[in-house]
């Protein structure tokens, strides 16, 4: 997007008001996320920017919204649960969806079409629809509420992100490596841990990391599926959202702020690692 | 040799082992099927178990309604009869008071006196009244047998009339309620009523209480069942032998002499005049199928009464109203996407690819952050006391006093989604201009274009693929949405989605809620299909 240097008047005006345009597009999206950063630290039990902080009184910050997330009993059990619950969600749809995303990456697969539709199906259905038809089905067999439930829903709702993501880096995948693998004495199952596996693996892992996310930050069918013994952070923030505003809220977001950030480099790092390995330009 | 030419010579050609080769090939084909399948089977069935079979319980529930037919079996049956008009006759009342007198038992009165009530209001209080009156219903029958022989107090005497002779011996030593009751067929025959009514008097006794029913005397109702049983003029003596027979003739004597009462008086006078009324048998009879359409008309604000369909009075239409705002919101949100969303693709997909990749993260970011986190951090910027606020305040924009109503209310919702959804618009959009060549508008500016017309005849056309992708993507995400409305949508602001968890979680109504749903879903599934057309469900990249 370089301007021409015989850009008229007219045209530069229109290209320095485009980008003054997309900045603040991109201040947009990216302000609301940063904002709650600096205001975590907040010394006062407001959502807003003290007078002090604007001075920059070092007295007008403080970590006691940090210090309250990790003592407080209903936080912490919050926290817990989170981390006992995501990844073994993300374990049981990294495991099923991989082994079906490689039968489904197979020439000649029968109805492919209608399976793929059912496969992706959690990620289109609204959550709010798949929380309640599992809330109803939960409960008639009795799993409304319990651990396993969670986790089970949760998984479902990883699987399309592992079948999508393990499918696309499949599609480069080369067959002739497995044949020739099979050709010099290894079983099918050797061949795919020593020839196929390490080459789709960083598929593997990003779509591991979106399920992870997807049942680290789900709240919807939590709030259903699960009961007070599965209380979740996201759920805990929504809580505090509707109820009592505490800005311990903040902090926690800071915190999972940061935590995405981890993701997000890690995925961008295995998707040129991926591309690079199967011989595509990085892009 | 060409291979024509030997197959005319030697046949069919054959692989290694001597097979002919088609077959073999056929063979290998339906094997690498068969692995691929097998390979699919495991995740297939926990997507099924986990996930496509709630969705179709909740289609199920969204017509299931078999609560009247089995709280009120006997007064659905009779019911048949009724014309409407009036209130229904004597008979309907009584096998009402029986049906209420085992629903009161089993405390299901209630559960479908609230059913009701979504139909018809203060059928709720109605039911809660009768279950309260009920078990009165039959007590002066109770009265005059026991005056005619004090055997009818004993429950030993039912017992002996009802119980088969087999769960008799197996119940004498039995501790607590014993082995499931099991009616005499003699009985059944002798006194068809008062065995249907004394053995669900038995089972509740069993099931609800965990006593005896051989140690416990039966309810008022079940006296009522005996007296219409025996003044019906079959001789019910002739099936029994033994002292059994004395007694029952003399109360079959005795029946014709007996002071009555009748269930339909009892009904109107004592319990509740509402029971005239024939809106609410109305009511119960449109109910009255295992599956219904109620819950799909109350979910468009239509109501199914004895007259048939109609809409719902002004005041109580709600789900049209909220669908519509529903869709009219989704479309601000997609239409908002649109506009933010297609200068930034456009400008990432004109930059070098470093720096694009660069400015992509700051799309990618609010990709990855929690909801929550957007949805908090919203809520943070559009209180009345926010940063938004504030700054307007400071920069002197408005006074202090007429603070911008950011929040809890529409305008917060479309806001807080815009952003939370933007990335959706961005992503497919963004892969679509990628892959347009620069040539074209170059063409069209040597060709004479002004670089609006260049753009708008020859760029944009190229970019509406990616435009429809993203537009369905958020359409489809906006229109399910239901943490962000909650929280920052006050009441105006909410969706069809938030009625939904309403119903489930305060008001109870699950099938209003599944209807609801059902109808949500079809929309979505609807749109799922056109995007699985324009784009094609494998081609969804993540980023």
């Amino acid at each position: 997007m370089e301007l021409p240097p015989y850009a008229t008047l007219g045209q530069k005006v229109w290209h320095y008001t485009f980008l003054v345009i997309c900045g603040l597009i991109f201040f947009f999206l990216i302000a609301p996320i940063l904002i709650i950063i600096p205001l975590s630290f907040n010394a006062e039990n407001f959502f807003t920017f003290t007078p002090g902080m604007l001075a920059l009184e070092a007295d007008a910050y403080s970590l006691k919204h940090y210090e309250d997330f990790f003592t407080n009993p209903s936080w912490q059990s919050a926290m817990w649960n989170s981390i006992k619950i995501a990844p073994v969600a993300t374990l049981l749809s990294v495991s099923l969806g991989t082994l079906a995303a490689v039968g489904l990456s197979q020439p000649h697969v029968p109805f492919r079409r209608a399976i793929m539709a059912i496969l992706i199906s959690p990620m289109i259905v609204p959550l709010i629809i798949s929380a309640a038809g599992m809330y109803f089905f939960y409960s008639r067999i009795g799993m409304q509420g319990t651990y396993w439930g969670v986790v089970l829903a949760h998984a479902a709702l990883g699987i399309p992100f592992v079948i999508i993501t393990v499918t696309a880096t499949l599609v480069g995948f080369d067959n002739s490596l497995t044949r020739a693998s099979a050709n010099l004495g290894a079983d099918p199952v050797r061949t795919f841990f020593k020839v196929q596996m390490p080459l789709i693996l960083p598929g593997v892992i990003s779509g591991g990391l979106f399920a992870f996310i997807t049942s680290f930050d789900e709240v919807v069918v939590v709030l259903f599926v699960g009961s007070a013994g599965q209380k979740t952070l996201p759920w805990q923030m929504f809580i505090g959202l509707r109820e009592q505003i505490s800005p311990t809220i903040l902090a926690v977001a800071t915190i999972l702020v940061v935590i995405s950030i981890g993701l997000l480099t890690t995925v961008e790092i295995l998707r040129r690692r991926s591309e690079r390995l199967r011989g595509m330009s990085p892009g | 040799m060409s291979s024509a030419d030997m197959q005319q010579t030697d046949g069919p050609m054959l692989a290694a082992d001597g097979t002919p080769l088609k077959k073999s090939l056929s063979r290998a084909l339906r094997a690498q099927k068969i692995r691929a399948l097998l390979l699919i089977a495991p995740l297939l069935l926990f997507i099924v178990i986990t996930f496509i079979a709630p969705i179709a319980d909740m289609l199920f529930r969204s017509v299931q309604n078999d609560i009247v037919s089995e709280t009120l079996p006997r007064t659905v049956v009779e019911l048949d009869r009724w014309e409407g008009g009036d209130a229904p006759d004597e008979q309907t009342f009584t096998a009402l008071a029986k049906d209420l007198a085992v629903a009161t038992e089993l405390k299901t009165h209630t559960r479908l006196g609230s059913r009701l009530n979504y139909e018809t209001t203060g059928v709720s209080s109605l039911f809660r009244k009768s279950g309260r009156k009920v078990d009165e219903v039959g007590e002066v029958y109770q009265d005059q047998f026991e005056d005619l022989n004090e055997a009818w107090e004993e429950p030993a005497t039912w017992v002996g009339l009802m119980a088969d002779p087999d769960w008799i011996s197996g119940q004498a030593n039995a501790e607590g309620a014993g082995s499931p009751f099991l009616i005499s067929p003699v009985a059944q025959q002798a006194l068809p009523e008062t065995a249907r009514m004394y053995s669900q008097f038995a089972t509740v006794i069993q099931t609800e209480d965990a006593d005896n029913p051989a140690q416990e005397k039966p309810w008022a109702i079940v006296y009522q069942a005996l007296y219409e049983d025996l003044s019906g003029g079959a001789d019910a003596a002739a099936f029994y032998d033994g002292d059994l027979v004395a007694l029952i003739t003399e109360a079959q004597g005795a029946v014709g002499g007996f002071e009555t009462q009748p269930v339909r008086e009892f009904f109107l006078d004592e319990i509740d005049e509402d029971w005239a009324d024939p809106q609410i048998w109305g009511t119960i009879e449109a109910f009255s199928s295992p599956y219904t359409a109620g819950y799909f008309l109350s979910a468009i604000d239509f109501q199914l009464t004895p007259d048939g369909v109609s809409l719902r009075p002004d005041d109580e239409r709600v789900y049209g109203t909220l669908f519509w705002r529903t869709f009219k919101m989704s479309m601000i949100i997609m239409v908002s996407c649109i506009l933010l969303g297609y200068p930034i693709s456009f400008l990432l997909s004109n930059l070098p690819l470093r720096t694009s990749n660069l400015l992509l993260i700051l799309v990618l970011l609010p990709f990855w952050t929690s909801l929550l986190v957007r949805t908090s951090a919203w809520k943070a910027l559009l209180q009345n006391e926010g940063v938004i606020n504030d700054l307007l305040v400071w920069s002197g924009l408005i006074s202090d006093a007429g603070r911008l109503a950011l929040i809890n209310n529409q305008t917060g919702t479309i806001i807080a989604m815009t952003h939370i959804l933007l990335p959706f618009m961005i992503l497919p959009l963004y892969s679509v201009m990628k892959t347009i060549p620069p040539y074209y508008v170059r063409a069209a500016k040597s060709l004479g274009a002004s670089n609006w017309t260049a753009f708008w005849r020859v760029y944009f056309p190229q970019s509406v693929p990616g435009i429809g992708a993203g537009c369905i993507l958020v359409f489809i995400l906006a229109i399910g949405y239901y943490i962000t409305p909650a929280i920052v949508g006050g009441t105006d602001g909410i969706f069809i989605s938030n009625r939904i968890a309403y119903h489930i979680s305060s008001s109870l109504n699950w099938g209003l809620a599944a209807a609801l749903g059902t109808i949500l879903l079809v929309v979505v599934l609807l749109l799922y299909y056109i995007y699985d057309r324009i784009v094609g469900i494998d081609n969804v990249s993540l980023g």
